[in-house]
């Protein structure tokens, strides 16, 4: 009978086994007084490529610098601008913490129409210390070279006038060229706090 | 530094790693279109798992291109344990938001006649508008199947999709309800109206 031999940190340290995890957590960016919180593909550990069929971003506890800003995204295909052309939906429901305001509403002015610049993804995220937003980003196949980019995106937000806002943004990045990186923004001033986590979705 | 000597039998014979996390969430399969009339996840075929081992499902939809101009990516269930037929009783709601590549026709909306009252027919999960085949055309999304394999409950769903539709819209529809049965949902089929899946991939996820 053969003998196998092994240190005692071979198997005790096995925390996790790899291939049976469907999500993987691929990285987290903490927002300390950030322009930006960008994820691109080949930098700073993150994959974001067609090592992965869907990928997942969570957006948490996402706070202003300034008061009453609109958190953006925006996606890059090419080069080295976030600038890739979108077509996209967004409607939203809110409800005031006086009970005020409680409806449905389609917003036309925060959707775009073969539009380069970013896409808001929530209203007003209020500077005081205890608002925020947080929500989560689906993007499929951003390596395809033959369909759009599909993207759907849901956030909750305390509005600076405190209000509930649950924003429903879906559409496509109207491009054939792969989407290679994320960005995220306040519409003015930075991003003074916040988690961002990137997660790839395996398929086999 | 201590050495732990173990004939070759202590590994292999391992059957559980008890302590050790796999994620809770778990890749159960992936079939790829090509041409095929449909694709089926089928309980206990081809490493499909659909029972109780897990309370959800998740089947994620990447890119489904039909072969056929103007048609609906749709789903259906069945209950039998062979010869499959999909023709669950089901009651679902279906909305859309969507605009147009030109900027006009936006809105949220309830589409009336998408959605199912107790029929047994597939249920779309896209709306206002129909896909085409243009090569970059397609849908993605997700579908939520919650414990398919209760025999005391309703099966509840819930579809969230983006497509490219006929005259260049982005639509971003939200399909939910229930399989109104008690019988266990042992098989889901996904399918377009008519004509074949061209391209595009289904994976099935259990969630623990």
């Amino acid at each position: 009978m053969s003998i196998v031999t092994y240190n005692n940190r071979s198997i005790a340290n096995i925390s996790a086994i790899g291939a049976a995890k469907a999500l993987t957590h691929i990285k987290t960016v903490t927002a300390s007084g950030d322009s930006t919180i960008s994820f691109v593909d080949g930098s700073s550990d993150v994959v974001l490529d067609s090592t992965y069929p869907i990928y997942l971003l969570k957006y948490i506890n996402v706070h202003p610098a300034s008061d009453s800003q609109h958190l953006n995204v925006n996606f890059r295909d090419g080069g080295s601008s976030y600038d890739a052309t979108k077509t996209t939906s967004y409607f939203e429901a809110e409800h005031g913490e006086d009970g005020s305001g409680a409806a449905v509403n389609y917003v036309t002015a925060s959707d775009l129409a073969q539009g380069t610049g970013v896409q808001k993804i929530a209203p007003n995220v209020g500077g005081d210390a205890d608002q925020s937003c947080s929500g989560e980003l689906f993007l499929f196949n951003p390596s395809s070279t033959t369909f759009v980019k599909h993207f759907i995106i849901r956030t909750n937000t305390v509005r600076s006038d405190n209000i509930t806002f649950d924003t429903h943004v879906a559409g496509y990045c109207n491009v054939t060229a792969a989407i290679d990186a994320i960005q995220f923004s306040f519409g003015s001033g930075n991003i003074d706090a916040g988690t961002f986590k990137l997660y790839g979705l395996k398929d086999s | 530094m201590s050495i732990i000597t173990l004939n070759n039998r202590a590994v292999r014979s391992v059957t559980t790693f008890g302590s050790v996390s796999s994620g809770s969430m778990v890749f159960i399969k992936k079939l790829t279109a090509s041409s095929d009339s449909s694709l089926s996840f089928v309980n206990g075929s081809s490493d499909v798992v659909l029972d109780s081992t897990y309370k959800e499902y998740l089947f994620t939809f990447n890119n489904m291109h039909p072969s056929a101009a103007d048609e609906m990516f749709e789903f259906n269930g069945s209950d039998d344990t062979s010869s499959h037929s999909y023709n669950i009783t089901k009651t679902t709601t279906i909305f859309v938001a969507h605009q147009s590549e030109g900027g006009g026709d936006t809105a949220i909306q309830y589409q009336a006649g998408d959605d199912i009252a107790q029929g047994t027919g597939f249920q779309d999960l896209q709306a206002y508008g129909q896909q085409d085949t243009d090569n970059d055309s397609s849908i993605s999304g997700t579908l939520h199947l919650f414990n398919p394999s209760s025999t005391t409950f309703v099966k509840h769903f819930m579809a969230s999709s983006n497509c490219m539709v006929d005259n260049n819209y982005t639509v971003n529809t939200f399909t939910a309800g229930y399989f109104n049965t008690t019988a266990a949902i042992t098989a889901m089929r996904f399918q377009y109206g008519t004509g074949n899946i061209d391209a595009g991939d289904i994976c099935l996820y259990g969630i623990l």
